[in-house]
């Protein structure tokens, strides 16, 4: 194997045009596990943690841009208000020290169906920013994330951002596993609220061959929300829940069955929209 | 093909020649010759490797030792003072922190991150963040105390 350690976002691409589809390690806490276990063999690896112009955010008015680079511990300190929902699905990914080093970037670029934060980036409809020597190109993450561990990501690309906008009311994020650490979803769920808009967004994490949208759950919600005082009465919440886990493409595997999954979403969506609506209420009180 | 690289460890620059895909705690245990950050899962799943890397602790199974290069790295070896302890390493002695052993320099390392970051953490703080460390014996109690009056004491020595 050969390491290339690129210092500049330059470099880094012309490394990646001179040999494509080589191995892209940032924090290092996915692939470096499969190549200790030996399923991973690369040739050529690019280390992306000298590359200091990914590893930060900036804001251009109801945009964040988050760099691909930037850890789930920094993301949580300086991005819990603005990104809320993404913030807590950061604060659930391993432990301590694995949010140290995983980044955001990673979790999109594995496009794991289990991935903590994509259900959040999913639901807040973030898009994904993909350069390479040729330019620059805009993926929303719906369409980036094809199936599971694929995605729409070039061998000669780099994920150089995501672009979010900032909470347009309250965001949730819940996940069903084992323990609080070091565990990866049995199932994970985003709500997305825009008040402005009047509109929910539902996102579906571990739960199909990739990150979901419950679309029907949304539209019954919208529509069911007096969005003046934030009320929605109890049977469109149970209607609301019953179609999320509809939507839901679960299989059974080591983590848990199909039957559980969607019996668990149902239980997650109903929290989850409650606790946004109860926010909802005490802002418009 | 090997690289040539520095390792700055407990303060100390070693030079290794090391091949690219080895990870920083092969690295550390076999070359460099420093045995304490265990190998327990070589997954990032238990914590015994933890090392700091410029004061933040990693899983150090999970990392390149080629990208180390460059950041200061400590192990379990740098906290201790020579044979003076380090009062975490005393408090898990006293509090029976300590059983088997084979989890104990990665906790000493994430307790250590945490004191610096959060010098007066709460019970619930103190277990997130030894959440990434697994420990077989203990069932945790100890150790979980040793870091608190750990924290008490460092408090009254600046107090």
């Amino acid at each position: 194997m050969t390491v290339l350690r690129p210092a500049t976002l330059a470099a880094a691409l012309a490394a990646r045009s001179e040999h494509p589809g080589a191995l892209l390690v940032a924090g290092g806490t996915d692939a470096m596990v499969a190549i200790n276990s030996g399923r991973l063999r690369a040739e050529v690896t690019v280390d992306l943690t000298g590359v200091g112009e990914l590893a930060s955010w900036s804001r251009s008015g109801s945009t964040i841009r988050i760099g691909s680079g930037l850890t789930y511990t920094r993301l949580i300190a300086e991005l819990g208000d603005l990104c809320p929902g993404l913030a807590m699905a950061s604060r659930t990914v391993g432990s301590p020290q694995i949010r140290n080093r995983g980044t955001v970037g990673g979790n999109v670029a594995t496009a794991s169906p289990a991935g903590d934060a994509l259900p959040p980036l999913v639901a807040a409809g973030a898009v994904i920013e993909l350069a390479s020597t040729d330019g620059v190109r805009r993926v929303p993450i719906g369409a980036f994330l094809v199936g599971p561990k694929r995605s729409l990501l070039a061998p000669n690309e780099l994920i150089t951002a995501i672009e979010l906008p900032v909470a347009r009311g309250p965001q949730q994020f819940s996940k069903v596993g084992p323990r609080n650490a070091m565990v990866i979803a049995v199932c994970s769920l985003a709500v997305d609220v825009d008040v402005a808009s009047r509109r929910v967004a539902v996102a579906i994490g571990s739960a199909g061959p990739t990150t979901l949208r419950a679309l029907e759950a949304e539209a019954v919600a919208s529509a069911a929300i007096d969005w003046t005082t934030g009320a929605l009465g109890d049977a469109d919440l149970a209607r609301f829940a019953a179609l999320v886990a509809q939507a839901a493409r679960p299989i059974d595997d080591v983590r848990g069955t199909a039957a559980y999954r969607r019996h668990a979403l149902a239980v997650l969506a109903r929290r989850s929209l409650g606790w946004s609506l109860e926010a909802l209420r005490r802002a418009v009180a | 093909m090997k690289y040539s690289t520095t390792l700055n460890v407990n303060g100390i620059d070693y030079p290794v020649e090391i091949e690219a895909e080895r990870s920083l705690l092969s690295v550390v245990r076999t070359e460099i010759g420093l045995t304490g950050p265990k190998e327990g899962c070589d997954d990032s799943e238990c914590g015994a490797c933890m090392m700091l890397l410029d004061g933040k602790a990693v899983n150090s199974c999970s990392y390149l030792a080629l990208q180390a290069q460059g950041h200061k790295i400590t192990t379990i070896e740098g906290l201790s003072e020579g044979d003076d302890l380090h009062p975490l390493q005393a408090n898990f002695l006293e509090q029976g922190g300590v059983q088997c052993g084979f989890c104990t320099p990665g906790m000493l390392i994430s307790a250590s991150a945490l004191l610096q970051a959060n010098p007066s953490p709460t019970e619930d703080e103190v277990r997130i963040a030894l959440s990434g460390n697994l420990c077989r014996c203990t069932g945790y109690d100890g150790i979980v105390k040793a870091v608190l009056i750990t924290a008490g004491e460092l408090a009254a020595q600046g107090a």
